[in-house]
């Protein structure tokens, strides 16, 4: 928990994972926003994808970034559902089983799923590859049952695919290869 | 018949700009340029082009209330696209991103504003890609930036990246997390047209809507209206899912029916037979075979005690267990709810509670009772839209399939001692 002390310290950063590495991209970003804060959430986006999850250590950058309060930070954290408050598994499968998925047998997969990894609802792998989360609507109620990994979709799935999504996110983890998609698509979007 | 908005379906590779300029492209914007932007508002205006994300407000008058004096001025493109049961957005960004552009553009000239953003869901950065690259294209092109098709016409033009709320779907909420704060939404006066972004003037549209413009401006008013009808014009995309065979995006005129719209996706799944149908997402009451013949427009479903919305259908099959279905809509709304409105935080909450007690077995007569009742409670008393939708799937369930919540909850006498 954040004590009001650790808020109000100076902002002495130790690490800053995103100011840095991404500055031209950072301050495309900013470029494009009358007012800088509007840039709060594409940095928000960019800093959970460096520091893993919304840990205080990445809000208190984003804020320096844009001469925030850390608490509004924290307040936005709270309040957008795709920001993580606690780390988790190298790949978030956020599985849709609101209505029009379930309808199609969204909470039938969400079992198979988690008992497949071994875990509930909300818990990670041992080995730290994989959370299993569910949400709701992402729009693609014509392909369920479907999931996210890391904001990319995977649709009309069953057992088997799940079964090749699984197989190939492991040799990805393996060969190194990153996180797909999300900070490639960031950084393109910063670079316009 | 040809598509109109998602024209990806009938010309390949349409999302890349040589292929849409091969077929028309850009012909719309460059139309509007020789028209003052008050005739490109008047055009869009007689067309009663109205808007697609489910409210329906006609989207010339919502130009027209731009004032002129003030500047800077925004457009913003609603691609929040949150709603159970609604993919009809993603797919035009997807499949046809640049329609929507030609569209945002020719709404920039009208009310005279130099900035756009489309803010997208965040969980849609992916879909989003095409949506990007047709736009650095543009800007490469002329066709956003400075100088558009050489013409004093200057507009810059921005992707905004949400982050899992459907709340931002309300224009207000948008405008305020576009702005960097939490998406809730305010109280209107001010209105978004005379005090929006950053407090200027700013106009809201969605997606689909924004796509209707260009072939508005090419082809003009009276086209536009010869379809659909006299209240409702021109083509929708309707978004069909659950128990159907086919589900997917399908576009037609508006004035079809829900039955046809049916047909059309391939019938009900398994040859099961119809039990409802909910015509607007989880925002819209609950609808049974008796409206299945009523059109679908904008008035279509008010005998009915329903609305079209951004008409996503999600189909439900006999075996469906509507309490079931209530619970989940529910639980959509209480995750959804932003907090702000004490009514619909704590209704939705609660709402959510009782109808899980009734599902587990665990409920009595008097928690359907009390259930309708926090359900009518919310009514009228929240700011925006939300509240009111999270109500119609409790009302509407327990005004169809009353025998339904009975089964399920203990009768008095069964109580334990």
């Amino acid at each position: 928990m954040a004590t009001g002390a650790q808020a109000r310290s100076p902002r002495i950063l130790e690490r800053k994972l995103i100011s840095e590495t991404y500055a031209a991209e950072i301050e495309g970003l900013l470029a494009r926003y009358p007012d800088k804060k509007s840039a709060v959430l594409p940095l928000m986006h960019l800093a959970q994808r460096e520091y893993g999850y919304m840990s205080k250590e990445a809000m208190r950058e984003v804020a320096d970034i844009l001469d925030l309060d850390p608490t509004h930070v924290l307040s936005l954290s709270g309040f957008y559902s795709l920001y993580y408050e606690e780390p988790t598994g190298k790949y978030v499968l956020e599985i849709c089983n609101d209505l029009a998925c379930a309808l199609r047998g969204a909470d039938e997969f969400v079992e198979m799923a988690c008992n497949k990894l071994n875990i509930p609802v909300e818990g990670t792998t041992d080995d730290g590859l994989f959370t299993i989360k569910t949400v709701m609507c992402l729009g693609a109620c014509d392909r369920a049952p479907m999931l996210q990994c890391n904001l990319k979709f995977e649709e009309n799935l069953d057992e088997e695919k799940f079964d090749e999504l699984l197989a190939r996110l492991r040799a990805e983890a393996e060969n190194g290869a990153d996180k797909p998609s999300v900070v490639e698509r960031i950084n393109a979007f910063a670079k316009k | 018949m040809a598509h109109i908005l998602l024209r990806n379906r009938d010309i390949p590779n349409i999302h890349k700009l040589d292929v849409y300029l091969a077929n028309g492209g850009y012909e719309g914007l460059k139309k509007a340029l020789s028209m003052t932007p008050d005739e490109v508002t008047a055009e869009v205006r007689n067309a009663n082009v109205r808007g697609r994300g489910g409210a329906g407000f006609p989207t010339g008058v919502k130009w027209g209330f731009i004032p002129k004096a003030i500047d800077p001025k925004y457009i913003l493109i609603n691609t929040d696209e949150s709603e159970t049961g609604t993919f009809k957005d993603r797919e035009l960004v997807e499949k046809n991103p640049h329609q929507v552009i030609e569209g945002a553009l020719i709404a920039a000239y009208a009310v005279g504003a130099k900035l756009i953003f489309n803010y997208f869901r965040g969980e849609y950065m992916d879909a989003a890609f095409h949506f990007e690259v047709a736009l650095k294209d543009c800007y490469a092109n002329r066709l956003v930036g400075k100088n558009i098709l050489d013409s004093d016409f200057e507009c810059d033009f921005y992707c905004h990246y949400g982050a899992g709320a459907y709340i931002c779907g309300e224009e207000t909420a948008l405008i305020n997390s576009l702005g960097g704060d939490l998406g809730q939404p305010w109280s209107k006066p001010p209105f978004p047209a005379v005090e929006g972004l950053y407090a200027k003037p700013t106009v809201v549209n969605n997606t689909e809507t924004m796509a209707n413009i260009p072939p508005v401006i090419v082809n003009g008013a009276e086209w536009y209206k010869s379809m659909g009808t006299e209240k409702s014009s021109g083509p929708k995309i309707v978004c069909m899912s659950g128990h159907v065979e086919k589900p997917g995006n399908y576009e037609v005129p508006l004035g079809i029916t829900y039955r046809e719209l049916i047909e059309m996706a391939g019938g009900v799944r398994n040859g099961k037979g119809f039990k409802a149908l909910l015509p607007s997402g989880g925002s819209g009451p609950v609808i049974t075979k008796e409206a299945l013949d009523a059109p679908l427009t904008y008035e279509g479903l008010d005998q009915y005690g329903s609305t079209m919305g951004s008409a996503s259908v999600i189909v439900m099959d006999e075996d469906t267990d509507m309490v079931w279905a209530a619970g989940k809509m529910i639980h959509f709304f209480r995750h959804e709810s932003c907090g702000k409105c004490t009514p619909c935080r704590e209704g939705t909450f609660w709402m959510e509670r009782i109808l899980e007690r009734i599902l587990h077995g665990e409920g009595t007569e008097e928690d359907i009772a009390v259930l309708e009742s926090v359900a009518k409670q919310m009514r009228g008393k929240c700011l925006c839209a939300l509240g009111e939708f999270a109500v119609s799937p409790v009302l509407s369930t327990i005004a169809h399939f009353l025998d339904e919540y009975k089964a399920k909850v203990r009768t008095p006498e069964a109580e334990p001692v």
